[in-house]
């Protein structure tokens, strides 16, 4: 039996009283996407750092391809690659700069560090930038030097610790799609997130991060039908209408409506026991009913679950506020 | 931003061809030699010098600012003449400058190292001091750079060398060695402390006392005894020593023995200090 991609067991990491991580268990196998889900400061990139054997565990073990990240550091490295959360390439050198110097350090010759920038800066659509430093690259750009970076020797599990956060919705379509084609060709990728939906896109199973805890653990769709499939976001043209509109909707849907800050607008669960068929069916009669009251509604959407939504339902409170770093 | 910017973002779109292309597996190289991926950390540390050559500023002007200001402020002082004073002074205010500018090594790795790049540095399969030695291989042309201005400097105002070119050339290497293992002393701090600023003042701190309280200014037989009894075992009273006989043509070993232990002392217990706190990060 081939060890699995990661293996961890009451994994632990304090900073002074902080447990940053708090006992994580975790295995993930080769070659698929593993969605580590969670707030700012839950611990995730934590979690990560330690694997990537960028800091030390104060307690249980890890293993990458079946060596201890403490004991194995070396053979790990070799195995795995990172792209942080901050630029974890040299700015102030150019693209073509960065990937020979990597490339070079993990012993290519000159020629051949050459050649393989080149590809690779093609292949990321990068070639018309490969003279530029790096700090005048959009976030886009960045992120994909970045990535390019990380795949110099295709490594065999990559590291992406929130690769999208701050990316406009194009470039995250981008690097949606090079995840993709990156696992495809055989690399396990584990990846960090704040979106519940970029999870979903990506990740054949999530693990839900809080606190330096695992809460939650399983399949896109099996969180999924645990906390609801959707939400229906309405937005009234009257606000005098809310209260019966809150009525309507919550006799439908069957659960409890929230108002939101807006005094048009009114949230509720579409819960159908986790069945993104069900949760339509749901919200159109919702909205039918809405219509035959005479109520007119200006915006109208049934949508996953947010990140927010999530945690109340997998911890009964609301996700932390975001600290500014 | 750009318009360019804008264009090769809207034209990219990840092909699985191209990209699938580049993700073949293949024979991974061998892992390059300590040397070697040592070296590949200099080439980097060139390459920045390269694209911000405003950092070289610290090595040029400072050091011709210090030759000048204490040869006229002392010379005729201490010495009668700036002229007679430059012949003791010169060798002690290169060591002076250049140790002085080591500090920059510690102020420039707080910086780097909070930016992500050390952490892919970090993640790869190299050894493990590379990317620090690399980085002081990058400090030692500055500080070859240093010195060979501040001898320009003398030159020009009147220094003259018993021992000729050769002579010169020899001073100038024994302090890149020195240098060099004092750097170390500045990786600990830059690693060990948190900001820019605190690396800075520690690194005032250590080297003014150290500089100073020394025999470059003057000779310490007209020190108090206490003080003697500190310059005697500062290592900086040693280079300079051996620096002076070099530079006059009569090599004193003792001295020269000295400044290479204390050389491979400062490298033993600061390297391996730093490899910790760089391993622990």
């Amino acid at each position: 039996m081939t060890a699995p991609a990661i293996e961890t067991a009451g994994l632990v990491k304090t900073f002074g009283d902080n447990r940053a991580v708090d006992g994580v268990d975790l295995t993930v196998p080769t070659g698929t996407v593993y969605g580590l889900l969670g707030p700012n400061g839950a611990g995730k990139t934590t979690v990560v750092r330690m694997l990537a054997t960028l800091l030390r565990p104060d307690g249980g073990t890890a293993r990458v391809f079946g060596h201890d990240v403490v004991r194995e550091a070396d053979a790990v490295r070799s195995r795995v690659s990172l792209t942080g959360q901050y630029a974890s390439v040299d700015e102030d050198l150019t693209g073509t700069e960065n990937l020979v110097l990597l490339a070079r350090l993990l012993g290519h010759s000159r020629a051949q560090s050459r050649d393989r920038s080149a590809q690779l800066l093609t292949a990321f659509g990068l070639t018309e930038a490969a003279d530029r430093q790096v700090k005048k690259y959009s976030g886009g750009m960045r992120r994909r030097i970045d990535i390019a970076a990380s795949i110099l020797n295709t490594p065999d599990l990559l590291f992406l610790d929130e690769p999208t956060t701050g990316l406009d919705p194009r470039s995250r379509n981008q690097v949606w799609d090079i995840v993709r084609i990156v696992v495809a060709a055989g690399t396990t990728v584990l990846l960090t997130t704040q979106y519940l939906d970029e999870a979903d896109q990506l990740a054949g199973r999530i693990a839900v991060i809080d606190h330096g805890r695992v809460i939650a653990e399983g399949t896109p769709g099996e969180l999924k039908s645990s906390i609801g499939a959707g939400t229906v976001h309405v937005r009234l043209r009257d606000a005098a209408r809310r209260p019966e509109a809150e009525r309507l909707l919550a006799s439908v849907l069957g659960t409890t409506v929230q108002q939101g800050s807006d005094p048009v607008a009114l949230t509720a669960r579409a819960d159908a026991g986790g069945s993104d068929q069900g949760a339509a069916e749901l919200a159109a009669r919702a909205l039918a009913r809405l219509a035959e009251a005479g109520i007119v509604v200006d915006d109208f959407s049934l949508g996953q679950p947010s990140l927010d939504e999530v945690f109340l339902a997998l911890t009964d409170r609301p996700a932390p506020q975001e600290v500014p770093a | 931003m750009s318009t360019d910017t804008a264009e090769s973002v809207t034209a990219y779109a990840p092909s699985r061809d191209t990209l699938g292309a580049v993700l073949a597996r293949a024979d991974r190289p061998k892992r390059p030699s300590a040397l070697s991926a040592s070296l590949t950390f200099g080439w980097r540390a060139v390459l920045k010098i390269k694209h911000v050559p405003e950092q070289l500023f610290d090595v040029t002007a400072f050091p011709i600012i210090m030759t000048l200001m204490f040869t006229y402020l002392f010379g005729g002082a201490l010495a009668g003449s700036t002229g007679e004073y430059l012949q003791f002074f010169l060798p002690g205010i290169m060591v002076t400058s250049v140790v002085m500018i080591t500090m920059y090594t510690g102020v420039g790795l707080n910086t780097d190292i909070e930016k992500g790049v050390f952490d892919r540095f970090r993640t790869l399969p190299v050894w493990r001091p590379a990317a620090l030695v690399g980085m002081i291989f990058g400090d030692v042309l500055r500080y070859i750079l240093a010195a060979t201005t501040i001898m320009v400097v003398g030159l020009i105002l009147g220094f003259r060398p018993e021992g000729g070119f050769p002579g010169v050339v020899g001073g100038i290497a024994l302090l890149v060695v020195f240098s060099f293992a004092f750097s170390w002393i500045w990786t600990m701090f830059g690693l060990f402390l948190r900001s820019e600023k605190s690396v800075m003042g520690v690194s005032m701190l250590v080297l003014f006392p150290l500089t100073f309280l020394s025999n470059v200014f003057v000779e310490p037989s007209t020190m108090p005894g206490w003080l003697q009894a500190f310059v005697e075992v500062n290592p900086v009273t040693h280079l300079v020593s051996a620096i002076r006989s070099i530079m006059a043509g009569r090599p004193d070993m003792a001295e020269m023995t000295w400044t290479l232990v204390a050389s491979a002392v400062l490298v033993l217990v600061f390297g391996s200090l730093t490899m910790r706190l760089y391993n622990r990060k």
